[in-house]
């Protein structure tokens, strides 16, 4: 919110501090500075002047007026003006030659249609004081002719924005943070809305609450005999203007003025256009309202409504209704000054999508005693701008409202903050913000429900050694509904005492026990895979049904039940992932248009997998006490599965070409072997399947497995996917979800002995059907090779005429090693002799003579 | 011990016979052209199963009396057979070092990206980075869903289903508005996981990714991450708030750098704070009039990095912790934020695009 400072000066004593220094404070108070501007430093030489005479100029495409202008100085200027809205004797602002503009923009004497134009008269919007451009800025009669448009207007000013965070409703007004600003500088300050307005027995228009809930004041106050042709005086129009709002009548101006000097939003009706008496309750079934903004709302059971007999004349604090409205003509105004139901309004103000500034102030808590001198302040200055009278009587409709006050350590504040302000100092800030602050006990008399204190009388007396946990009853002022809890309390003294108070202790936290080895794990994996040249990308998780299709994933794949947001971004991209790829791929893909075709990437993330039989709602369980593990089973049953995920995608060569010769291209190996890198990080030991599984090529596609759990998927890529995203041909992937794999943990490595003797090799070429998976005879020969094998390494596959048709040679080196002795050639050779037997025996190998 | 002697079996031990070998010896350490072919000399005839070497063995088949000279001969040719390999040995090392290694010289300027390294993401090192700041002074790592149960994310928190702070969060909803879940808008509902499912005191750190209904631009993106703090224990003041983020600054940024609490409102914290940096650039320099501007804090001396208070004590109540016994406090940061002005990452796009150019250069860790 924009405050000009010089209104605030205008009930502070300030010193000569500048807007900085004003903000600065303001911020160590909890009132943040957004932004300082000053204005009207940079108008120069615009003075008032009469329009003495009018010569309207023809023949051009607009109108064109060569005007004479008395400004004070041995003869009148001449100038060209383009603006029709004034007449012969009027006051307006000149911009003599010479003159600078907001902006620096610099008037000159200047030859224009036909006549030397000696200077401009002014726009409001060429003053810098609102958009207004429709027409000259018209200055009331008796304005001194000469005199210094700035000095005259209040042009200059510095205006201050602050943001006002949710909590701080009294702060969203010049009276809020005129106290502030009188406590930070320690000065005294009065209140604007310290009046006393005359008492009266009768009403000034009947009205009723229906429902206290809803509203527990309504105060109306009315006006008769208003001139509406009358004009807000230029003061108020350029403090609105400076306060980000649009000056517009008299009486909207009123309001608005008052709102932001008071806090206390204000709504004027013309009163011949109410009938019957109005009454304050919630809407009826089917009940609508056309608003000031031409919108005909259906109105919800739960919206808070004033009513006449007509039916709903204004939604409550949020927006008025416009046959109410006033008009052009209205003479007899009803101004209404209320306290709503902050939730209500916010409910409403949510539910039809309506902010106003009405709105912003009672969602976030108004003064609930403020409507009755606001109402009077709004009658005098309406009957000083506009005649007509203020007319006797007021309507003061009210539920009682008990003020809350909140019972408290003397010391609590201390106690949050780890400093010793003290009992005195306390209670002196307390009071600052305007608490009254009493010892409990001592005000017994009051309502006489206070609990009797634990304190000795005679402790309570002696204020030289007060008892720390003396224990004070602190009544919040009307202006803050927010102080509702100690904490509040405490707070607002230590923010008063200054944040910069606060000193700086390390607290002795307990010895913590690490990472887990869940989370060092998935550390190492990201490692490890950057190792091997993998770049880490952040997706968003968010996809399209098109990526289920473009995966080529079947009708009924459990990747295609999803979760949908309500309201995502994009309509294109509504779910959220069950795989990583559509990400990764489309990254890849960006990777490769901007002139990256050697790409490897890997994300690790989490995805989405809902279960089908989830309930469809999560509850929302209260917060008065810890929920039972049963509510607390009902909200985990709503949510999705929401497993770890680890993907990579490679495309281009995966080794180099360079001068050393060929490179070589990524390849389904590559991305079965990401796997190997994770698993390896994770200790476990990964079998791997030919399998047919989407989005892989049927005839490269890898299973993951860790024991006979499923994993994941390796392989290269469906040529259709790789048609779908526009990838480069043979792109290969891989994805394996994390948290399966963590479950397989296997803890601490166990070391093996080393052994101390030689080691005895052994080649064996074996040829198989071309049909069968190498890993099974690798399999065979280890388990067939017993104890004394050390390691298997495939060193040669072939096919080709010299093993036949459908037939492939495989040749191994066995390496053996005993513990405890130096191997002899019988042992080796019968060892492997076992391990060709079970490999022929499994499938089918048979040995391969030269 | 043998007492009889074979006479024929001695013959390698004439003095001409050993003469001889010395010779051969010699000759062909002489004639060895390269270090290759005198190991081969040195196999042949200084070797194990070399003239010589043989001829020693025999020594012990002479009588007693012939002993000393035989062993006197032998031991004097071995000796010169030795000292001729040596020479030898130290002309031809002379020479390989000269011309061979001179031949075998190769531009050791030539690039070898034949598999270039990866790199991890500077967002996640980061968060990496700052648990481990916590993890130092006896935090541990807490983790929760993404896809968070409302109550979990706001009612808990103390963010009221009315409240305003509720509408600014700019929530994505699955399923529907009223389905009770949400995207988590914050890291904080894992400070309720955290305080329902462990034994206090509560120390925890938690670091990531959050979503918000923002647009992508320079300075937005709707999955962006954040990093929570939460302690829970006996005694916890402000002033335990400000000596934990001011270590914590410290560990980041560097000795000196320490936080300024500002006054501001949290539904979770009460009372609540806005944290600032102290410039780890300027160190607060550039904010005195006449001093060089910083473009790390725009010469305000101090960076806005995050949010902090003490744990509103309904939020202790929706958890079952007795507020009268405990306290606690609770902080928040950006990550994005972090990294663009630790890492002088100036556009969110960047860390969203998963363009490459942008991550290698941060390696394995930023």
């Amino acid at each position: 919110m924009k405050f000009p400072l010089s209104w605030l000066r205008e009930y502070v004593d300030l010193p000569a501090a500048t807007a900085h220094e004003v903000a600065e404070k303001l911020t160590a108070a909890g009132l943040k500075l957004e932004s300082i501007e000053s204005v009207g430093d940079d108008i120069k030489n615009v003075v008032v002047g009469e329009v003495l005479s009018i010569e309207e100029l023809a023949g051009f495409k607009k109108p064109i007026r060569y005007c004479s202008v008395e400004v004070g100085e041995a003869a009148p200027r001449w100038v060209i003006c383009g603006a029709t809205n004034f007449a012969v004797g009027d006051r307006v602002a000149v911009a003599l030659p010479g003159a600078v503009l907001p902006g620096g923009f610099e008037v000159g004497s200047r030859k224009t249609y036909g006549h030397v134009s000696d200077g401009m008269i002014c726009s409001a919007r060429e003053l810098g004081i609102g958009e207004d451009h429709s027409g000259i800025l018209i200055l009331p009669a008796d304005t001194h002719l000469g005199a210094d448009v700035v000095e005259l207007l209040g042009l200059r000013d510095d205006v201050i924005e602050l943001e006002i965070t949710p909590d701080r409703g009294y702060a969203l007004s010049i009276r809020g943070v005129a106290r502030e600003v009188a406590t930070a500088f320690g000065v005294p300050w009065r209140d604007p809305a310290d009046i006393e307005p005359p008492s009266f027995t009768e009403e000034s228009y009947p009205a009723s609450i229906a429902d206290p809930t809803a509203c527990d004041r309504f105060v109306l106050r009315s006006v008769s005999g208003f001139d509406p042709s009358a004009e807000t005086p230029m003061w108020m129009q350029v403090r609105l203007a400076r306060a980000g709002m649009r000056p517009v009548s008299p009486a909207v101006d009123v309001t608005n003025y008052l709102m932001i000097e008071l806090g206390q939003p204000l709504h004027a009706f013309d009163r011949s256009r109410l009938t019957g008496p109005i009454v304050v309750r919630r809407a009826e079934p089917g009940e609508t309202l056309e608003t000031l903004d031409h919108v005909v709302r259906k109105l919800h059971p739960e919206d808070i409504l004033i009513t006449d007999s007509s039916g709903a004349i204004s939604m409550a604090g949020t927006m008025g209704g416009l046959n109410t409205e006033i008009a052009d003509d209205s003479t007899d105004l009803v101004i209404e000054a209320a306290h709503f139901s902050a939730t209500g309004t916010a409910r409403m103000s949510r539910r039809h999508n309506l902010v106003s500034e009405a709105s912003r102030r009672f969602e976030r808590g108004v003064d609930r005693e403020l409507p009755l001198y606001a109402s009077w302040r709004a009658v005098q200055m309406l009957v000083a701008f506009g005649g007509g009278t203020a007319d006797a009587g007021v309507t003061h409709a009210f539920a009682d409202v008990e003020p809350p006050s909140i019972v408290i350590r003397a010391d609590h504040p201390d106690r949050v903050a780890g400093v010793a302000y003290g009992r005195d100092a306390v209670v002196h800030r307390l009071e600052q913000v305007g608490c009254t602050v009493v010892a409990q006990g001592a005000a017994g008399g009051q309502d006489g429900a206070e609990a009797p204190s634990a304190i000795p009388a005679d402790v309570l007396e002696a204020p030289a050694r007060p008892d720390p946990a003396e224990l004070l009853v602190v009544t919040p002022p009307s202006w803050r509904p927010d102080l509702t809890d100690p904490n509040d309390l405490a707070e607002e003294v230590i923010r008063l005492e200054g944040y910069e108070r606060l000193p700086s202790v390390l607290p002795a936290a307990p010895a913590g026990a690490g990472l887990t080895e869940v989370q060092r794990l998935r550390r190492r994996v990201g490692r490890a895979l950057a190792a091997a040249g993998y770049v880490e990308t952040l997706a968003y998780p968010f996809i399209s049904t098109r990526d289920l299709d473009d995966l080529q994933l079947p009708a009924g794949d459990a990747r295609r039940r999803t979760v949908r947001l309500a309201n995502p971004l994009s309509e294109d991209e509504p779910l959220m992932r069950t795989t990583l790829l559509p990400g990764l791929l489309k990254t890849l893909v960006r990777n490769v248009g901007r002139g990256f075709v050697d790409v490897a990437l890997f994300e690790s993330g989490l995805v989405y997998r809902p279960e089908p039989d989830a309930p469809a709602k999560a509850p929302v369980l209260g917060v008065d006490r810890r929920p039972s593990e049963q509510e607390l089973a009902t909200i985990a049953a709503a949510l999705p599965r929401q497993p770890l995920r680890v993907g990579v995608v490679l495309a281009g060569e995966y080794d180099r070409s360079g001068w050393w010769g060929e490179g070589r291209p990524a390849s389904w190996a590559d991305a079965i072997e990401a796997a190997r890198v994770i698993a390896r990080e994770a200790g476990v030991e990964i079998t791997i399947r030919a399998d047919r599984h989407e989005p892989w090529h049927p005839g490269r596609c890898a299973a993951l497995y860790a024991g006979e759990t499923l994993l994941g998927h390796a392989g290269e890529l469906h040529p259709r996917v790789v048609e779908a995203y526009g990838l480069p041909a043979r792109t290969c992937a891989m994805e394996l979800e994390l948290t399966v794999l963590e479950a397989a943990l296997p803890g601490p490595i166990q070391a093996e002995p080393v052994s101390a003797y030689p080691v005895a090799t052994q080649d064996v070429a074996l040829v198989v059907p071309a049909e069968v998976p190498v890993a099974e005879v690798e399999a065979a020969l280890r388990e067939g090779a017993g104890a004394l094998l050390e390691s298997v390494r495939l060193f040669d596959v072939y096919t080709g005429s010299q093993v036949g048709e459908g037939k492939k040679s495989l040749a191994y080196t066995l390496r053996f090693r005993a513990a405890d002795r130096t191997l002899i050639v019988e042992e080796t050779t019968a060892a492997r002799d076992a391990a060709v037997a079970l490999a022929a025996d499994r499938t089918g190998a048979r040995l391969r003579t030269a | 011990m043998s007492n009889t002697y074979d006479p024929v079996e001695v013959t390698p031990l004439h003095a001409d016979e050993v003469a001889r070998m010395e010779a051969e010896a010699v000759a062909a350490i002489d004639a060895a052209a390269d270090l290759d072919e005198l190991k081969q000399v040195r196999l042949a005839h200084a070797g194990d199963r070399s003239p010589i070497a043989l001829a020693n063995r025999e020594i012990g088949a002479l009588p007693p009396q012939a002993r000393a000279e035989a062993g006197k001969r032998i031991g004097g040719a071995r000796k010169a057979i030795g000292e001729a390999l040596a020479a030898r040995q130290a002309v031809l090392t002379a020479e390989r070092d000269e011309r061979v290694l001179v031949e075998e010289t190769v531009d050791v300027t030539l690039p070898w990206d034949r598999r270039p390294r990866g790199a991890r993401h500077p967002l996640t090192t980061l968060q990496e980075r700052i648990a481990d700041a916590f993890v130092a002074m006896g935090y541990e790592v807490a983790e929760g869903p993404e896809l968070e149960g409302e109550w979990f994310n706001f009612d808990a928190l103390n963010i009221a289903p009315d409240h305003p702070a509720r509408s600014e969060h700019d929530t994505f909803f699955v399923g529907s508005v009223d389905s009770g879940m949400v995207l988590r808008t914050q890291t904080s509902p894992v400070q309720i996981r955290a305080l329902l499912s462990r034994d206090l005191p509560v120390y925890v750190i938690s670091p990531g990714k959050v979503f918000r209904t923002d647009e992508l631009d320079a300075t937005h993106t709707p999955v962006f991450h954040q990093v929570e703090g939460l302690a829970v224990d006996e005694g916890l003041t402000m002033a335990h708030l400000k000596g934990t983020l001011d270590r914590f600054a410290e560990v980041m940024f560097g000795k000196g750098i320490s936080t300024r609490f500002r006054p501001n409102y949290f539904p979770f914290t009460e009372p609540s704070a806005e944290m600032d940096l102290r410039c780890f650039v300027c160190r607060g320099a550039s904010a005195v009039p006449g001093n060089p501007p910083c473009r790390t804090c725009k010469s305000e001396g101090w960076i806005e990095w995050g949010g902090c208070g003490m744990v509103n004590p309904r939020v202790l109540v929706a958890c079952g912790v007795d507020p009268e016994r405990y306290s606690g406090f609770a902080f928040g940061m950006g990550v994005e934020r972090t990294l663009m002005f630790r890492n002088n990452a100036e556009d969110m796009r960047d860390m969203v695009e998963g363009d490459v150019r942008f991550t290698l250069p941060f390696g394995m860790e930023a």
